[in-house]
């Protein structure tokens, strides 16, 4: 066992993020998110994935866990008094990341794993200002997750296909932040999380 | 017009000296906003894709990793930096040059010299890494833009950034030392963030490419950058 998957395991089993498996698994001849993601995405059988593909699991139900709220979070834009600007980012936004979903959850599958559960979220935002901020914290969290598990990432099927998706939550970011008047890209080179730091970050937004 | 590249750079400095280049790394300590330059320094003598997969809070203490990453690891991954130099060469010296012609004032101008002074970074870093790898950095190209309308110059900017942010896509799962990877990373979200700026600015969608990001191969990127390239 890798020391990537042992220091993913505790934080995550910590914030009750279930259907991790450890048992070993068949990876199936094309990755479903790779097919999403466009051809370079697509790869043969990887067969060094094969003794470190517990790892990458984790990795992908984590940044499942993280596209899960951005997906709820943009969805409650609907229940908000926004202005229109702002609610058809939220749409469009809501839809990007409902596709993340649904590339990750397959990836999981494909990589022999069990989706993560979709925890229920509180996000206590009330009005347009409260909103842009927390999406603008989630968006640079999201980022800057990506970009630290990236490198611990072991298939590049999966690395590919998560360097597509971290690329749009860096234009979300950038987006949001210059809705709010700030810099959008604050600094030459971006910031990572671990995933200790990442789940820190959101707890509080994870009711259950 | 000063060279930007003559400027001193706190990034080569540190390169140049192991010492200061640990007390750097020390400092930093884990999930830093520098933590990425300083994976970049690291990059030497990382290891290959067997085990102990960093975290660039990690990076200090990866250097003595026991898997000797092989030369043509090495020497693909120099190909890559040098390749990802030219475009950032290519970055900077377009942003000095609108800067220059002064076609943006105000806010807009003040977003585009920032982003001109980024990609420099990037260039320093990257120049570095290659030297830190054993490679010899690539010159800087020299280019010519047409910078005549600032409507223009935006649209040519967006073009540049989304060809920069799918360029970095493409090379990221190629790339053998998990350090230089954390760096390439964290350079492509910069790319993206400043890519969905522009797109911004001149009216195009934040995400033209919809949930997925598409890359872009190094002959199509090479291709369409070849008119701003004079020798």
């Amino acid at each position: 066992m890798s020391n990537t998957h042992n220091a993913l395991a505790p934080e995550l089993f910590s914030v009750e993020v279930h259907g991790m498996t450890r048992s070993s698994f068949i990876l199936k001849s094309a990755l479903t998110i790779g097919a999403t993601a466009g051809a370079a995405a697509v790869g043969p059988f990887v067969s060094s994935a094969m003794a470190q593909s517990d790892g990458d699991i984790e990795i992908v139900n984590f940044a499942l866990t993280l596209e899960y709220l951005e997906t709820r979070f943009y969805k409650e834009a609907a229940s908000l008094n926004l202005s229109k600007k702002v609610k058809d980012l939220a749409k469009e936004f809501a839809e990007n990341e409902q596709e993340h979903v649904n590339a990750l959850r397959g990836a999981v599958k494909q990589l022999g794993g069990k989706p993560a559960a979709k925890p229920k979220f509180e996000f206590g935002v009330t009005d347009e200002k409260s909103f842009l901020k927390l999406a603008q914290t989630l968006e640079d969290t999201g980022v800057y997750a990506y970009n630290g598990a990236g490198p611990m990432i072991k298939s590049t099927d999966i690395l590919a296909a998560a360097g597509s998706i971290v690329q749009i939550e860096a234009r979300h970011a950038a987006a949001i932040r210059l809705m709010r008047d700030e810099a959008p890209a604050p600094d030459a080179f971006d910031k990572t999380m671990t995933v200790d730091e990442v789940l820190a970050a959101v707890k509080p937004l994870i009711v259950s | 017009m000063p060279d930007p590249r003559d400027q001193p750079s706190a990034l080569v400095e540190l390169a140049d000296d192991p010492t200061s280049r640990k007390k750097f790394l020390r400092m930093i300590g884990g999930g830093g906003g520098v933590a990425a330059m300083a994976v970049l320094l690291g990059a030497c003598g990382g290891d290959d894709d067997k085990d102990t997969a960093s975290t660039p809070a990690d990076s200090g203490s990866t250097d003595t990793g026991d898997a000797k990453p092989s030369k043509d690891d090495v020497k693909g991954d120099i190909d890559i930096l040098n390749y990802a130099l030219t475009l950032e060469y290519l970055e900077t010296d377009f942003y000095n040059k609108v800067v220059d012609a002064g076609l943006f004032k105000g806010k807009n101008g003040d977003l585009l010299k920032t982003f001109g002074e980024h990609e420099q970074a990037h260039v320093d870093a990257l120049k570095a890494t290659v030297e830190k790898l054993g490679g010899t950095p690539v010159t800087a190209p020299e280019t010519k833009f047409d910078l005549t309308d600032a409507m223009a110059v935006a649209e040519l900017a967006a073009t540049v950034e989304n060809l920069g942010a799918a360029a970095y896509l493409a090379q990221a799962p190629k790339i053998k030392n998990k350090e230089v990877l954390a760096a390439a990373l964290s350079i492509h979200t910069v790319e993206a963030r400043h890519a969905a700026t522009l797109n911004t600015l001149v009216g195009k969608g934040i995400t033209p490419d919809g949930a997925f990001a598409k890359p872009a191969e190094m002959d199509k990127v090479l291709a369409a950058v070849k008119p701003f390239i004079v020798a």
